[in-house]
């Protein structure tokens, strides 16, 4: 098993109340209608924001942004999940679920910042990639697949964020990073607990109780090596304060650049490789 | 007619694994109800039936319609290296429960004693007409040959011993997807194997991939399509989503050459579909090519096998 480095995720003061929530409590407060996504924590966390458009090959995709800004006055590329907080912003942003020219846009901007040497930032939250006819035909397995590739190669720091849903490989395809922060509520598994319950119990609607038993939240993902850093949200979840959660995000990613920043390129790629390299766990007897 | 096409089509939604979980085919236990088990095969897609030895010598590809059914990883070192020539590595890894999840432990021991396997891969060095490569292939019949921490680091290993031996290494994929049972852990199997494939890349020595029924999920979405070379078996199931996600999501019944070998040849995710009777003089001349070896035109002999 791995080796992980709980220092940082153990500094991190946390209040009793929220130490005992469920899972299932959490899933309620990612699902919360306030719940603020990528376009509110934006102007809050960067400055000189321009999106940019289009994988180039297909199309745009309006699940993923991405473009360039400053935060902390450092340029940086910034890829995000993005979720609507109601049915028209939903429709607009496909319910977060990307289809393969979101993954493709998203490697071609990781791709400028690596010639550019500006830092990567992502931020995750979907449920999964689209499940349909076109997202088949053009090859999201292979845009996953080939994320997942390129940003294990890529020659510059990336820090990636869970700010709700971290759901499967959509989500792991903004997820090969540096370090991963997750937002104290988040959540980040194989399978919803919904499909995870229908397949367990043939029962869809028992989502709460495989949500407590598929160990998904943010502690889960520092104990199982995943994730480096639980990141606090505003009393009772983020939706009570967007400016606080804001700041701790700032602060978790002030943190990590000027950490990995100093790193030697070569070196980075390694401990990014190794990262991953160690997550399993198996015996050979 | 319409009756025989929405036949074909409950086979193929039936052996579309969405969740990266092992569901067995009703259709096909429906059909070995009245077959006597190991005699007669009848295969699902044209329900046709053959004596098992006959099906056997024809490479376990239905004499009717040329369905490549699926096969153990032992069938298929029979029919793809050379006599003798087969090492194995990392026989003895075994999965452990990341997650604690309820009779796991009893599951992997019910399928060891099953199929006489410990996991889902099989990985080792072999010849393919004497081109020394190293070799994994997934085997469908222990949990979907879903991804879990063995079949993650054994593929990983896989592609380290190749790029350590500078040998091409061959992969021929199965699978349900990640594997549930072992949570997010068996998540990260997906970057934890891509981030492999690219560092072989990057040693500049040829990975291959061979697409077996059924390859789907996160083997789909990771080192599946990563080859250099993407070969299909005629006809298997190759996607990302589940047929019955995507059925839910537009109502509609699909087509049954959905996420088919051939649909992934025209869209333009797969190089070539090639038959059991090629695969091994394929890889072979593969080999070859990026050797730069000149190939005598006697060594293609179409029945040599292992
Ligand atoms: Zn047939």
């Amino acid at each position: 098993m791995s080796q992980v480095d709980n220092n940082e995720a153990a500094s991190i003061p946390e209040s009793d109340a929220v130490q005992s929530l469920l899972p299932s409590d959490r899933l309620n407060i990612i699902r919360h209608k306030g719940r603020p996504t990528i376009k509110d924590y934006m102007p809050l966390l960067f400055t000189d924001f321009f999106e940019m458009h289009g994988d180039r090959l297909y199309g745009d995709d309006n699940a993923i942004m991405g473009g360039i800004g400053r935060f902390d006055g450092i340029p940086v590329t910034v890829i995000a999940e993005v979720k609507g907080r109601d049915v028209y912003e939903n429709k607009e942003c496909n319910f977060a679920m990307p289809h393969p020219e979101g993954y493709r846009k998203s490697m071609r901007l990781a791709h400028q910042a690596e010639k550019f040497h500006r830092p990567v930032i992502c931020f995750i939250d979907t449920p999964g990639a689209f499940c349909g006819v076109e997202a088949e035909k053009r090859g999201v397995g292979e845009a996953i697949a080939r994320s997942l590739y390129e940003f294990m190669t890529l020659k510059t720091p990336v820090i990636s964020v869970v700010l709700g849903e971290g759901g499967s490989g959509g989500a792991l395809a903004l997820g090969v990073c540096d370090k991963l922060g997750m937002l104290e509520n988040s959540l980040y598994s194989v399978i919803s607990p919904r499909g995870f319950a229908s397949i367990l119990w043939k029962d869809a609607s028992r989502e709460s109780e495989a949500c407590n038993i598929m160990r998904i939240t943010a502690e889960d993902m520092v104990s199982l090596g995943i994730a480096e850093a639980i990141i606090p949200e505003a009393d009772g979840g983020a939706h009570n304060d967007f400016a606080i959660t804001a700041e701790n995000i700032s602060e978790f990613l002030s943190k990590s650049l000027s950490e990995k920043m100093k790193i030697d390129i070569d070196v980075l790629l390694n401990e990014r490789y190794n990262k991953f390299r160690k997550i399993g766990e198996y015996t050979e007897m | 007619m319409l009756e025989d096409f929405f036949k074909v089509v409950t086979t193929r939604f039936n052996s579309a694994l969405s969740d990266g979980e092992n569901k067995d085919n009703p259709e096909k236990k429906k059909n070995s109800v009245n077959i006597p088990k190991g005699i007669l095969f009848k295969c699902p897609r044209c329900s046709s039936v053959c004596e098992s030895e006959k099906l056997e010598s024809n490479r376990w590809v239905c004499p009717s319609c040329g369905y490549h059914s699926r096969i153990t990883a032992k069938q298929r070192l029979s029919i793809t290296v050379d006599k003798d020539s087969f090492t194995e590595y990392d026989c003895d890894m075994q999965s452990l429960n990341p997650i604690d999840f309820p009779g796991y432990e009893k599951k992997i021991s019910d399928l060891k004693e099953k199929t006489g396997l410990n996991e889902a891969v099989i990985t080792g060095e072999c010849t393919i007409h004497g081109e020394r490569c190293i070799i994994g292939i997934m085997d469908s019949h222990f949990m979907m040959a879903s991804m879990g921490s063995v079949v993650g680091e054994k593929i990983t290993r896989a592609f380290e011993a190749a790029a350590e031996k500078h040998l091409p290494l061959i992969l021929f994929t199965a699978s349900g997807g990640a594997r549930m049972q072992e949570g997010t852990v068996s998540l990260m199997q997906m970057a934890k194997t891509s981030g492999a494939a690219a560092r072989l890349s990057q040693a500049g020595i040829p990975y291959i991939t061979v697409l077996t029924d059924p390859t789907t999920g996160g083997v789909t979405a990771s080192f599946a399509m990563l080859g250099d070379i993407i070969i299909a078996e005629p006809k298997v199931l190759v996607g990302f989503a589940g047929r019955r996600v995507i059925e839910g999501t537009i109502k509609q019944r699909l087509p049954d050459d959905f996420q088919s070998a051939e649909f992934m040849l025209e869209n333009g995710f797969a190089d070539m579909i090639v038959d059991r009777y090629a695969m091994r003089r394929t890889l072979a001349h593969l080999i070859r090519l990026h050797r730069g070896v000149q190939i005598p035109s006697k060594e293609v002999s179409k029945d040599v096998t292992g």
